[in-house]
């Protein structure tokens, strides 16, 4: 592997992402705040039509492009084609690239700023993925900067567009605008009273899109659910910002009801069920990625109850991406089967809560 | 391949977007017949606008097999990619498609967004020297046949012609891309 790809890595392991920092407004229940933008060089075919020389051509000209406007000078490239399994896998779940691009072929890269806020995707779906993510509700301030970004980079790439289609994409169901707004959740307290399937299905009706993080299909895993838009065309990118941002404050209202009902009504349930996942957390010797996601939820709602008054929210959510199959290795430096990684765990999570409580936060 | 519902073979192979996800089904002709119509009488419900959308529905509409089969084969004149291949797969192969199918596409992209006419943001490009770039990319994706007829020239040792179109791409790449970027 290019051994600036390996430092950036490296780099990455050591530091703390945007979304983790546990920030911003509103963050006892919104984890970050996305918005991509789906964007195709004119003069290319689109990825999936792309020949392996095409491709090839694309990610050169996009670097050489992206590099002569202000935005793209802070960039650091990762190589992705040339990454090992665990790498991609990494990138993944740290969120700055998608399944998608992980196990696509050809040239392919992601650019990434030093705050983890910014990432540019090269040969996903579209030829050019430009994705900003803030911590906590702040979808204005991802929406002031991405656009920035697009409009730079537009003053130096020719962005396939149509006057009546708007921009072009490889899939009809992104084209016109481009743009992905989403929002992700920690919704813990409507899932235990059973009041989450029905705000899904008012979310449909409203043609919102809901999913889990990490989950492939609709079962989300830890109680983190992202909300986005469904259509891109025929609205504007502040109408499409709207209509997801507005939905957000009635959830926030919900989770905050339902966390308070469980208080009020559960008091005695709730500490336990939140007590006996700090205690699995903090004394297992062998855990799965599932439950252990499934357990700093619920930690990290007593957190927020004052429940537990010895730990940090942003501590939780930095676990919740280092105990990770794919971090967890690189932080061990070793390639660990699914067995030794649930004794890893295990030992991190033990080590993190041992004493004063974890200390992931702290650099 | 089998028939997702009997033993015949799946002639048609179906490809429906749901909230962006991509579900195949191979049908054989029977089968396919009852599906489109299925879909037809759905899109036909009060709902104002179906979410998700299939790229099917649309097609279903009092269409023979034949028809279907013809248009299947229409291909682009730029990257080649034929409908039906684009049925399959979900994904076009050009910006040119949405041009090229636009009467195809059409009713497909009504589905999905309940809107056939782009509102957000658009280009800007300010006119520096000579004449103003349009607002629309076509002309420039052009080049993606310009390529194909280059690479086929040389392959019949046409290289009068070859030259031509090598010529004709640098000069359209150089007016669109020759711009001040700060
Ligand atoms: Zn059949
Ligand atoms: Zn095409």
């Amino acid at each position: 592997m290019d051994p600036s790809a390996q430092m950036n890595l490296e780099t990455l392991t050591n530091n703390v992402g945007e979304w983790l920092r546990g920030t911003g407004p509103e963050s006892d229940i919104v984890m970050s705040s996305r918005v991509r933008l789906a964007r195709n060089v004119a003069q290319y075919p689109f990825v999936s039509r792309a020949s392996e020389q095409d491709r090839a051509e694309i990610e050169k000209f996009l670097r050489e492009r992206i590099a002569m406007v202000p935005a793209g000078k802070e960039l650091q490239y990762i190589d992705v084609g040339h990454l090992e399994e665990v790498d991609r896998q990494f990138l993944v779940e740290r969120q700055l690239i998608s399944r998608e691009l992980a196990d696509a072929q050809g040239a392919r890269s992601v650019a990434i700023d030093g705050r983890e806020q910014v990432s540019l995707m090269i040969n996903e779906e579209d030829h050019l993925r430009i994705q900003c993510m803030h911590s906590g509700l702040d979808l204005k301030g991802v929406w002031d900067q991405i656009r920035l970004v697009d409009d730079q980079i537009e003053r130096a790439v020719p962005y396939a567009f149509h006057p009546r289609w708007g921009y072009l994409t490889a899939c009809p169901t992104n084209v016109g605008t481009g743009i992905r707004v989403s929002v992700m959740l920690h919704l813990p307290a409507l899932v235990i009273t059973r009041q989450i399937d029905k705000v899904f299905r008012s979310l449909h009706k409203i043609s919102l899109a809901v999913r889990g993080l990490y989950g492939e299909g609709s079962q989300a895993m830890g109680d983190f659910y992202q909300i986005s838009n469904q259509t891109t065309l025929g609205k504007t990118e502040e109408e499409l910002l709207e209509q997801v941002g507005d939905v957000v404050p009635v959830l926030i209202d919900y989770e905050r009801r339902a966390r308070e009902f469980l208080v009020r009504e559960t008091q005695q349930n709730v500490h336990d069920q939140v007590s006996r996942a700090y205690g699995i957390l903090r004394t297992a010797q062998t855990i799965t990625a599932e439950e252990t996601m499934q357990l700093l939820s619920r930690v990290r709602m007593g957190v927020l109850l004052g429940l537990i008054g010895d730990v940090d929210i942003s501590a939780i959510n930095v676990l919740l991406v280092r105990t990770q199959p794919a971090h967890l290795q690189k932080l061990r430096g070793l390639e660990l089967d699914t067995k030794d990684r649930n004794i890893e765990r295990a030992r991190y999570l033990r080590q993190h809560f041992e004493g004063n409580g974890p200390k992931a936060a702290a650099n | 391949m089998k028939c997702q519902q009997c033993d015949k073979p799946a002639v048609f192979h179906i490809t429906e977007l749901e909230a962006g996800e991509v579900r195949e089904l191979h049908l054989c002709e029977d089968h396919a017949r009852v599906y489109l119509n299925q879909s037809e009488a759905a899109g036909g419900s009060p709902e104002p606008k179906p979410k998700g959308g299939g790229l099917t529905a649309p097609l279903g509409v009092g269409q023979t097999a034949d028809e279907l089969a013809a248009l299947d084969q229409k291909a682009c004149d730029m990257c080649g990619i034929t409908f039906f291949e684009f049925r399959n797969q979900g994904r076009l192969g050009c910006p040119h498609d949405y041009v090229h199918f636009e009467k195809e596409l059409e009713p497909l992209i009504a589905n999905i967004h309940g809107a056939t006419q782009h509102t957000g943001r658009r280009p800007s490009r300010p006119a520096v020297t000579g004449e103003p770039l349009p607002e629309g990319t076509e002309p420039l994706t052009a080049v993606i046949g310009m390529r194909t007829g280059m690479k086929e020239a040389i392959e019949c040792e046409d290289y009068e012609r070859a030259k031509e179109l090598r010529d004709r791409i640098r000069d359209t790449e150089q007016r669109w891309l020759d711009r001040p970027t700060e």
